[in-house]
């Protein structure tokens, strides 16, 4: 078990380290026309010159690399080109907002899977034909459109939701809910029905198995049947739609914080992305890649604990 | 006794990883003779086959097949009368590929391998169909529509296709009904009389295995414990371990299997 | 019997062919079809059909309603919507070719290696698969936006690469799935190449689902797109969805329908591509039954004709008759089944598959598969009709009065568990034991069917012992709760023969000494000698002679067990062997 757990980390930092890698020399291979883009068409070549210098872009990109890399090791990102302070200053305040949108939305996103995937495997019928079209519309409804039907319909028609905007939970619980209300709905409606047709396949595909009929055959309680033995065997399958779910939901972050207005991380990469921002969004991707690390690592830690068989190796 | 084998493995060993799951296994198989290879699950019996087919791995020893050495050597890499070994497997329903037709199916080792021009392996096609007794408008069907005896049929005429010398045939009667087992142990059989092909049998079952052999090899853990004429290996062994699995079979009669089971618990309360 | 002749026949239509004319067949897979297609005509005809220059500006049209001119009015500089919805989808089409075309031809040829080699190419592609999964795609696409310009291909062709593992990962599934089905090695001992079997044999099998990822993956990519270009990444000359709805959010305030139509467009498309999936999927998956309830016309009231001799008969069968739906009417697997089951005596009921044998214990055990239904008869346990039971009483007779012996014994133990714990669940929840007292029984039990070291095995998953092992769990289980009768269906059909004749023992043993009655089902007739007071042999569906088991052995009455009895190879004359005169062959 330590074992194996040993190696997921292992596989985590190796992961970790070469996507880093592989997007530092992309991005750092496409510097001079992100001095342009900085300085204006009007720029002379002598600005342009001194910029590169003063960025310290001119020199190899290996010897680039590997300053990087040494500063990134003891928590230093290097200083943002467009923005004021130190990347991991940026990133400090701005990922704490998106991981609290985020985390939010996977643990409403999970409650709801879990329920509506379970009622649909026990009681087939109208909700499993509601969740099937569900996630058909869920699927096909972008989430920035959702995003802008709910802005017209909650903040501009009934006006019961703020439309923009973003309250921090330690000044504002029910500020930071109310901020963040609209944000998760629409992050979270697009994943949650496909979310719970995967949960459904999961508990009547462990309903399915052998030893459940005999489990009734022995006269075990169908609530111990269900509950214990069913649910427990589905659970690595839908911790394994909660981990992807996860990722596309860090994904759509930028998207849904540019149409709310919220100073998060998705915001940030989008404002650094147009202006070309290159260290800050090296730090965007390093610390993005990190979090879904760690996420991967608990829930393989889950996954561990509800298998026996990985459990006791 | 003194007609020259057709095929020999000398002191074959297969390791996979720590796991020795063959070890020094000898057999030899005569031109138009069945061997029959008996054993229980893990026994190696069918790593034996796979080695001899070429598609599994050998760790040391050798096969040789009509004075060739063919340790080792992948099928596609077998020239000349190496190429006609065969294979029958068990499973008729994961045999046969469910997206081609019967045709398609029996015409492509032919012309893959260059024996017979498109149009002369349509023409084999029905005469194949016709050795294992399938109508010859089977040749158009899917395997779906076939039941599992018909299916194991339509997998003979494929190992009949390339004409071939020896047909290692692993469990191919062991997923059958009784009644179809019978006509099928029948048709190879008969396919032998005819042609004067040699089997390896592969079985976990020694009165299917007695049904066809000439001479029966015993297996268990890796090791032929017992190789020799069919009669004295399947109704007098002389070792333990098949005495054993001879007793253990139950007979389909409850005056004589009274008798045999007594038998049995002698024989393990002795050992 | 059934051997040389098949009625099916027919359908000698290429699998191919009739796939496609399913997929259309089905309502919503037609419609998804059809709007593709125009979505397709529109993005070609474009210029033809267009009203307007979608990048005419006319300044009095800054976002006016809709009119004559405009039919669904103007954008935020005063370009007419319609137009530029049409023009948009071009480049929504050609992007999601791109990502399609990178995705699905890069992760087929790794899954295609990958899945059939397996091997070291297999562990680097799962590994890079596993890498690329762990991005979340919009943040990459936007890190990477200055490298890659401002065309929106570059970043739909880097989607692609993103979008690789899905592929992968299906198709080398899909081929390692194959990969060990016998066909493939059959091929290979026919001597084809690698590269012959992957694109004749392994191709062609998972090609289906290749069309359905195909049709997810467009849809995925026209939304991600649609994403990029809302955010500004796209190309601001040309007409675009995503573009479109940029122009909408910033005029949100002042005309809030403009956010409609491109929203539209994508969703219907994407949607589209979506029922399209799902129509290929549905009709994949045709065989399976339907969720249609059928009728169940009343059983007759049966006649008490065995009352006289209740009290010696457990199981009394009359008549009885199941089946599963197909289509619009019952399948019957079992018919007119007619059988008593004494006190203390063993049944065996013997048949070759499809006989409904395994389908008759089903029906008195009350667990027959999803759909399977008695359709009439009775099955009287001490004397209560079973069937006219609700599903509280049916249940409270398993376990402590009518126990089951699976076929398979690894599967029939949850794996999450441990040993001890599923022998001790019943014996508290039907006998309403302390968990101490259930512990001490469910150890004594493992002792008596023969296990060497009960509390090693108490303690352990089943992962952890061998399948004659567990086959003395299960059997220890089935008779934990004292049942009156045992039900085995096929107990030592996946056992090495010596280990069968072990469990053959132990059944043997149990019975004579808890005095309960067994049903046996069993193909095998040496097992039904071995065991059986009296045998049922049962074909399609019938019993067609049940008699004492001495009897039925040496003078059976009915041709069919005449016929399986011969077919029995026992001590058949050995083969002589004569060397072939010529050099072999044919």
């Amino acid at each position: 078990m330590l074992m194996f757990l040993a190696k997921r980390l292992a596989t985590g930092v190796i992961l970790l380290a070469s996507i880093a890698t592989i997007t530092f020399f992309l991005v750092f291979s496409g510097t001079q026309r992100v001095v342009v883009n900085i300085l204006g068409q009007s720029a002379t070549d002598a600005d342009i010159a001194a910029l590169t210098r003063k960025l310290g872009i001119d020199r190899p990109l290996l010897t680039q690399y590997a300053d990087w890399l040494s500063h990134a090791l003891r928590g230093d990102l290097g200083n943002a080109w467009t923005m004021d302070g130190s990347v991991t200053d940026i990133l400090g305040r701005t990922l704490p907002v998106t991981l609290s949108i985020v985390a939010f939305a996977i643990a409403v996103m999970a409650i709801l899977a879990a329920l509506l995937g379970i009622a649909a495997a026990t009681r087939s019928g109208w909700i499993d034909r509601l969740i099937q079209v569900l996630s058909v519309i869920g699927f096909s409804m972008p989430n920035f459109w959702l995003g802008l039907l709910l802005i017209i319909f909650f903040a501009l028609t009934l006006q019961v939701l703020p439309a923009t905007g973003f309250v921090s939970p330690a000044s504002s619980v029910t500020g930071w809910l109310a901020s963040i209300t609209l944000p998760a709905g629409a992050l979270i409606l697009s994943g949650v029905a496909s979310a719970a047709q995967q949960v459904r396949g999961a508990v009547l595909d462990a309903l399915r198995q052998d030893y459940v009929r005999t489990l009734w055959a022995r006269g075990v309680s169908p609530r111990s049947i269900f509950f214990r033995h069913a649910l427990r065997n589905a659970v690595p399958a839908a911790l394994t739609v909660l981990s992807v779910q996860f990722i596309a939901l860090l994904s759509g972050s930028a998207v849904i914080e540019r149409i709310f207005a919220i100073p998060g991380l998705g915001a940030l990469t989008v404002q650094s992305a147009v202006v070309g921002d290159i260290p800050v969004l090296m730090g965007i991707v390093t610390s993005m890649v990190a979090v879904v690390v760690v996420v991967n690592l608990f829930i393989d830690l889950l996954n561990a604990l509800a298998n026996p068989k990985v459990r006791l190796s | 006794m003194t007609t020259a084998p057709l095929l020999t493995c000398e002191n074959l060993n297969v390791s996979f990883g720590s796991h020795h799951v063959l070890k020094d296994a000898s057999i030899d198989i005569r031109p138009g003779e069945t061997v029959g290879l008996v054993g229980e699950s893990g026994s190696g019996k069918t790593t034996i086959g796979r080695a001899i087919l070429g598609i599994g791995p050998v760790t040391s020893g050798r096969i040789v097949f009509d004075g060739q050495d063919i340790t080792g050597v992948a099928p596609r890499n077998r020239t000349g009368d190496a190429a006609r070994i065969q294979a029958v497997f068990q499973d008729p329903y994961s045999s046969l590929n469910p997206a081609m037709t019967v045709e398609e199916t029996l015409i492509e080792p032919m012309v893959y391998r260059g024996l017979y021009a498109p149009v002369d392996a349509k023409a084999r096609v029905r005469d194949l169909l016709d050795q294992v007794a399938l109508p010859a408008d089977a040749a158009h069907r899917y395997p779906r529509e076939f039941s599992g005896g018909q299916r194991q049929r339509v997998a003979i005429a494929r190992a009949l296709a390339l004409s071939p010398r020896l047909v290692i045939c692993d469990e191919p009667v062991s997923a059958l009904d009784l009644s179809t087992q019978a006509r099928v142990m029948d048709l190879f059989i008969d396919i032998q009389n005819r042609t004067g092909v040699a089997y390896l049998f592969v079985s976990h079952d020694l009165a299917v295995v007695r049904h066809i052999s000439h001479r029966v090899a015993v297996m268990r853990s890796g090791e032929i414990v017992e190789f020799g004429n069919c009669d004295q290996v399947t109704s007098n062994p002389k070792h333990p371990y098949t005495q054993r699995l001879l007793l253990a079979a139950p007979v389909a009669d409850p005056a004589r299997q009274a008798l045999r089971r007594e038998a049995f618990e002698r024989l393990s309360a002795a050992s | 019997m059934s051997d040389l002749v098949n009625n099916d026949t027919g359908r000698r239509a290429p699998a191919r062919q009739t796939l496609i004319r399913a997929v259309l067949r089905n309502p919503l897979g037609a419609a998804a079809s059809f709007v593709i297609l125009c979505v397709v005509l529109i993005a070609i005809l474009a210029p033809l059909i267009a009203p307007q220059d979608p990048t005419a500006v006319q300044i009095f049209k800054v976002n006016a309603p809709w009119d004559a001119e405009f039919l669904l009015g103007g954008d935020g500089s005063g370009r007419d919507i319609l137009s530029r919805l049409i023009f948009g989808a071009r480049n929504t089409l050609l992007g999601a070719l791109i990502v399609v075309g990178v995705s699905s031809t890069l992760g087929v040829a790794a899954g295609l290696i990958g899945g059939y080699y397996a091997g070291r190419a297999d562990t680097v592609f799962s590994w890079v698969a596993d890498g690329l999964m762990a991005l979340p795609a919009i943040i990459v696409l936007l890190a990477f936006h200055q490298v890659l310009g401002s065309s929106i291909y570059y970043s739909m062709a880097v989607f692609g690469i993103l979008l690789t593992p899905g592929f992968f990962r299906l198709t080398r599934n899909l081929v390692a799935s194959v990969r060990n089905e016998l066909y493939i090695d059959a091929a290979r001992v026919s001597g084809l190449s690698d590269s012959r079997i992957i694109f004749r044999h392994v191709l062609k099998t998972v090609r289906p689902p290749l069309v359905i990822q195909v049709s997810i993956v467009a849809g995925i990519a026209i939304i991600i797109q649609a994403g990029l270009e809302f955010l500004g990444l796209g190309d601001s000359q040309v007409p675009t969805w995503g573009g479109m709805l940029q122009d909408g959010f910033a005029n949100l305030y002042v005309a809030p329908e403009a956010v409609w139509w491109p929203g539209l467009a994508i969703s219907l498309t994407v949607a589209s591509f979506v029922l399209l999936a799902n129509a290929v999927r549905d009709t994949l998956q045709q065989n399976q039954p339907t969720g249609r309830k059928l009728a169940v016309d009343p059983s007759p009231v049966s006649q008490d004709g065995d009352a006289a001799d209740s009290a010696d008969i457990i199981l009394s069968v009359r008549d009885l008759a199941v089946g599963y739906p197909d289509g619009d009417r019952w399948r019957e697997v079992v018919r007119d089944v007619s059988f008593n089951v004494r006190r203390g005596e063993i049944l065996g009921i013997v048949g070759e598959s499809g006989s409904g044998k395994s389908q008759t214990a089903f029906a008195i055990l009350g667990l027959l598969a999803s759909g399977g239904t008695v359709l009439r008869g009775s099955i009287r346990f001490e004397g209560r009709d079973v069937t006219k039971l609700d599903f509280a009483a049916r249940h409270a007779l398993r376990g402590s009065q009518i126990a089951y012996v699976p076929q398979e014994p690894m599967s029939n133990l949850d794996p999450s568990f441990k040993i001890g714990f599923q022998l001790m669940e019943p014996m508290r929840t039907v006998l309403g034991l302390s968990k101490a007292q259930a512990r001490a029984r469910a150890l004594e039990l493992l002792g008596h069917v023969g296990l060497p070291n009960p509390l090693r095995t108490f303690n352990a998953y089943p992962h952890q012992i061998s399948g004659g092992m567990a086959q003395r769990v299960l059997i220890a289980g089935a008779i934990s709760c004292n049942p009156k009768l045992l039900i085995a269906d096929e107990p030592t059909t996946a056992l090495d023969v010596t280990v069968q004749a072990e469990i053959l023992k132990l059944l043997r043993n149990l019975q004579s000494e808890l005095g309960m009655s067994v049903i046996m089902v069993t193909h095998n007739f040496g097992v039904v000698a071995d065991l059986c007071d009296r045998v049922a042999v049962m074909q399609q569906g019938r019993i067609v002679e049940i008699n004492a088991a001495g009897t039925l052995f040496a003078t059976p009455e009915q041709d069919y067990t005449k016929m399986l009895l011969s077919c029995v190879l026992e001590d058949s004359p050995v083969r002589a062997y004569v060397a072939p005169t010529a050099g072999g062959g044919n």
